[in-house]
């Protein structure tokens, strides 16, 4: 019955969540923000961006697509999506040159964890702001 | 940028805490369920820890 409600409520024009999703991938957080979210959306980008800063601090690396095998594809192009959520915290990386090789080791290893799990929070942080957006959540 | 070196413990906890606010941020509905599952998160990555630090040095002989 819920699920049937849930499923009849059409979905706002893309104009009135569009700005939030795009900012919401753009800066971390910043969706929560423009939508008044202001508490949820500086946790957000707290804990967002430090994981990214930790990771370049790490000196983790960041992936490129590449072709291959199955498994490389998949690792490889799944780790570039990881990352280019990350949104300005990648583009600015990429911008002001950080270039790490992909190095043996522990702590490079979790750096580059970090770094790509920055991104998968912060599509987290798009979808529940996409569903603010549409007033499916307060 | 200044290098950071860390110990494979305090790397997961810093892992454990980052991803335990977003969780705790977006899953749920109220402050007060987004604390508790923020908190509840973080044991569970801490417990999990624990527990595989334990098997693997067991496992390692």
């Amino acid at each position: 019955m819920a699920k049937q409600k849930e499923q009849k409520q059409p979905l706002p024009p893309v104009a009135e969540w569009a700005p939030a999703l795009a900012l919401s991938w753009l800066i971390p957080g910043g969706g929560h923000l423009l939508l008044k979210r202001t508490g949820r959306g500086l946790l957000l980008m707290a804990a967002i961006t430090s994981m990214f800063v930790c990771g370049l601090m790490m000196r983790g690396a960041m992936f490129q697509p590449e072709s291959g095998d199955l498994l490389t594809t998949l690792i490889n192009t799944g780790g570039f999506i990881g990352d280019l959520a990350s949104g300005i915290l990648y583009l600015l990386s990429q911008w002001l040159g950080y270039n790490q090789p992909d190095m043996a080791g522990a702590v490079h290893d979790y750096g580059t964890k970090f770094l790509v799990t920055a991104g998968l929070l912060n599509i987290l942080a798009m979808v529940d702001a996409f569903d603010i957006a549409v007033r499916r959540k307060d | 940028m200044p290098k950071m070196t860390l110990s494979h413990f305090e790397a997961t906890m810093l892992f454990s805490l980052f991803t335990s606010v977003v969780l705790g941020v977006v899953t749920k509905r109220t402050d007060r369920d987004r604390l508790h599952y923020g908190i509840y998160t973080f044991v569970c990555f801490f417990v999990a820890l624990l527990g595989l630090g334990w098997l693997m040095y067991f496992g390692h002989g």
